[in-house]
């Protein structure tokens, strides 16, 4: 268990001196998988600590994309403040979906049902709205300013998710030990006790969804600056969101580090199989190895690959 | 002091009428015991008077307030603490995050609500099972962990639905026990029970349901004579063949 | 189509996410026996529904039936992940863009009354509704289909009469996934059709269900009725790209003012 402490603050360490290292194909690897465990921990916090299966999350990586470029190109507004104007726009839906959801008690399978609706307004909405693009989608030109949020060297965005994904996880660490964490889990095991303990679980599960859904919409401004095309199809996508959340299942919903290892596992194994099988016009070959995946954890690890090789690696002494 | 007020509360589900006009009161300092045959409305009045449930008519007042319509979270706050008939602790969290919920409803800081619940999880006899995960204990030491989840909220009168269901002899004696040094940390009781032998050691005062309604109060030993909780209980045919004491 | 997860639904109580997916899976069966062996939908359908029947029988025994007892979001996600299995196998297969199967029937138009009718509507019509019929009879008549609607009502009764309950789930499932097949051909000549079809179904067939009632057979068919009317409407006064948002705000709509639908069970 020592050594893979340190070994973790290691690579930790190791981490920001990577891109002098790496080429540039490790670069965007590492990027990809920054990026995305920085948006499963913030789904992490709705979806694995408070319980509430949401697969609607690319409803507020669509608006805070949309939202930053919008006000980059139309207003000149600098993505460094617009992300904030996304995250709360995105975290108003959030509100919305979260009031909808919990006053009116839907839990479990219509709460899914509830959120992807939502996706799919915004895509529906976006595809057919002319002022952003419509079907065609936002085209951001590139400029390589930096006030502008665009780099011309990628390192930077290396960078940049790197600093999202240690502080998102930092927080989450942080809020795990507080009063918000703890009665996040306990709303997770089971809603009436935790009504009876005196847990307020409405003002919770929202504050939950409206961390995320922020969060999340921040997101959105890395990568629509990242990227640089926006398509109401993919942005707001029922794919999306299962990238987006099944890194954290896998790793371990509910657990500090479960995003990051699950991101850590299947950014790689995307990229991969992308390319392997791109080249033979192999479409989607890599989501059958994530639907295979998901089938895979939800029968034999339901709690997510971190939690399992934790366990696993406390028993290790008595081999010793 | 009066603690709890219930004046005339009713409850109807669909066709039934699961409780009618009853009266309900506690004393500050009492330990009050809720006897009735099964499907009295007894866990139905628990509801009504946590807010699980709102009255179809009726007044309850907690400390002189008016609580009716409120949440169940915010009774909880103003020390009205209730378990269930089915124990539900958290199943994947220790006991002590377990408690940890509880006391954080009193100690809004996590590191003084920590500590609050060791020393709940100490009184109650759980401490060497602190980090053990809710689900792996006995039904017995469930209990307890819900017990001592809701002594953690700091309750004034703390609501117990059959917590020696289930249980063997010595269990009983033993959560017998811990009630009583709870009720002498200052927290009134009110409990549901079908164990007599423990109702009729710990009440001060019995109150008997049937078919949601009043029929006896008085203390223990009065209400083991009483011909209509006889006649309650075990029809009325028994009614003299009660042995005369 | 909604008949199907209604009657998953309601005997198991999973809900099936895959659902859409199966569909097209049994268009693209259709499709295929269109081609390649020249038989018309309208025939293949019963085959296209015993080839599912089959397929959903041993999904569910060998998946599904391991989380019966799961908590909700398990189950969720083990059908989110047959889903994407599905439609990306699909994908694979049989490539990204549109088909359509043609049938002979689907050219032709017939004077009904006032009304200029479609054979080939007409046609998927009156098979859904014999379909039905042929349903209920073998729920209601059947020993099999009494001790379906007998898990579906309490499950610990039936085990405690005896009936194989596992078997019963497992058959339920796979009638569930052989009415999806039957309305995958029977739609096959009426819509293009691509992999990602597959969520707009799921998505379609959760209105429905959701609308008329899940577990409710009446409510399926009752809530296809409105579903329907209410996306034509939406066609006729909205641009028709934004049908599917008649469909989603009607979603949300009905999860807002009453989830357990006009005729259905609640969930736990």
């Amino acid at each position: 268990m020592k050594a893979l402490v340190a070994a973790a603050v290691a690579l930790l360490v190791a981490l920001p001196v990577f891109p002098g290292v790496f080429g540039s194909y490790a670069v965007t690897l590492f990027t990809l998988i920054f990026f995305y465990g920085f948006l499963g921990q913030a789904w992490n916090v709705v979806g694995g600590y408070a319980g509430q299966l949401s697969a609607g999350h690319a409803a507020f990586l669509g608006i805070g994309a949309y939202t930053a470029a919008l006000l980059s190109v139309e207003r000149g507004v600098t993505p460094w403040i617009g992300m904030f104007a996304g995250g709360a726009l995105a975290a108003a839906l959030g509100a919305l979906i979260g009031f909808l959801g919990f006053r009116f008690g839907l839990r479990g399978f219509y709460f899914v049902l509830l959120t992807v609706a939502f996706s799919e307004i915004c895509r529906v909405v976006a595809g057919n709205t002319e002022a952003v693009g419509g079907a065609l989608g936002y085209y951001i030109t590139f400029t390589g300013n930096p006030r502008q949020f665009q780099f011309q060297d990628t390192r930077a965005y290396y960078y940049i998710a790197l600093a999202l994904m240690l502080a998102s996880t930092g927080l989450v660490a942080w809020l795990e030990r507080r009063r918000f964490g703890v009665y996040l889990a306990a709303i997770r095991e089971d809603e009436t006790a935790c009504e009876a303990a005196g847990v307020n679980t409405f003002k919770y599960k929202m504050l939950a969804m409206l961390l995320s859904s922020f969060l999340t919409g921040i997101g959105g401004t890395f990568y629509a600056f990242y990227l640089f095309s926006l398509q109401p199809n993919t942005v707001f996508g029922v794919p999306l969101s299962v990238e987006i959340i099944i890194r954290p299942i896998v790793g371990g919903a509910g657990t500090v580090l479960g995003p990051v290892v699950g991101s850590f596992i299947l950014s790689p194994l995307a990229e991969l199989s992308r390319h392997y099988f791109a080249q033979g016009g192999w479409h989607g070959a890599h989501l059958i190895a994530y639907g295979a995946l998901l089938i895979g954890v939800v029968l034999f690890l339901p709690e997510g690959a971190y939690p399992r090789l934790v366990r696993a690696l406390r028993r290790r002494p008595e081999v010793a | 002091m009066s603690l709890l007020e219930a004046r005339g509360i009713s409850k109807r589900f669909g066709g039934v009428q699961a409780v009618t006009a009853l009266d309900l009161d506690v004393t500050e300092g009492e330990i009050v015991g809720l006897i009735g045959p099964n499907g009295a409305g007894k866990t139905t009045a628990f509801n009504l008077l946590s807010g699980f449930l709102p009255p179809d008519a009726g007044e309850i007042r907690f400390r002189g307030r008016s609580v009716v319509g409120w949440k169940p979270h915010a009774i909880c706050a103003v020390g009205l603490a209730r378990t269930f008939q089915i124990v539900r602790p958290f199943p994947r969290l220790s006991v002590l995050d377990n408690v940890l919920v509880g006391a954080l409803a009193r100690h809004p800081r996590a590191d003084q609500a920590r500590a609050r619940a060791r020393e709940v999880i100490d009184r109650l006899g759980l401490g060497a099972k602190a980090a053990a995960p809710a689900s792996g204990l006995t039904l017995a030491e469930r209990k307890r962990v819900e017990l001592a989840r809701a002594v953690a909220t700091g309750p004034a009168l703390l609501l117990l639905d059959e917590v020696m269901a289930g249980l063997n002899p010595t269990e009983i004696a033993t959560l017998v026990g811990l009630i009583r040094d709870i009720h002498a940390g200052g927290v009134s009781i009110l409990l549901i029970e079908h164990n007599m032998r423990a109702v009729m050691t710990l009440s001060h005062r019995v109150v008997v349901l049937s078919f949601g309604e009043r029929v006896a109060e008085g203390p223990p030993a009065a209400i083991a004579r009483h011909p209509r909780v006889i006649e309650a209980y075990l029809g009325e045919e028994y009614v003299d063949a009660a042995p005369a004491r | 189509m909604a008949v199907g997860l209604t009657l998953i639904f309601g005997v198991m109580r999973v809900v099936n996410f895959a659902h859409g997916d199966m569909m097209v899976w049994g268009m693209y069966l259709a499709w295929l026996l269109a081609t390649r062996g020249g038989v018309d939908p309208y025939v293949s359908f019963v085959v296209c529904a015993a080839v599912l029947f089959v397929a959903g029988y041993v999904v569910q025994r060998g998946l599904v039936q391991r989380i019966v007892d799961a908590p909700h979001e398990m189950q969720i996600l083990l059908m989110l992940g047959v889903a994407l299995v599905l439609e990306n196998a699909a994908l694979l297969l049989f490539g990204p863009e549109p088909q359509r199967v043609r049938s002979p029937l689907a050219q032709s138009t017939v004077w009904l009354g006032p009304l200029f009718v479609d054979v080939a509507r007409l046609v998927t019509f009156g098979v859904a509704i014999v379909l039905t019929l042929v349903l209920s009879l073998f729920l209601f008549r059947t020993d099999l289909g009494r001790s379906l609607r007998a898990a579906a009502d309490n499950t610990y009764g039936a085990l405690v009469i005896g009936t194989d309950v596992r078997r019963v789930y497992a058959v339920a499932f796979g009638v569930g996934a052989a009415c999806v097949g039957a309305a995958g051909a029977l739609v096959a000549p009426l819509l293009p059709f691509q992999p990602p079809t597959g969520l707009q179904l799921s998505v379609a067939s959760f209105n429905i269900v959701i609308i008329g009632g899940m577990g409710s057979l009446v409510g399926a068919f009752v809530g296809g009725l409105i579903v329907s009317v209410a996306e034509a409407l939406g066609a006729v006064f909205l641009k028709p790209s934004l049908k599917e948002l008649v469909s989603f705000s009607l979603l949300v709509l009905i999860l807002i003012v009453r989830p357990s639908g006009i005729f259905g069970k609640r969930v736990a």
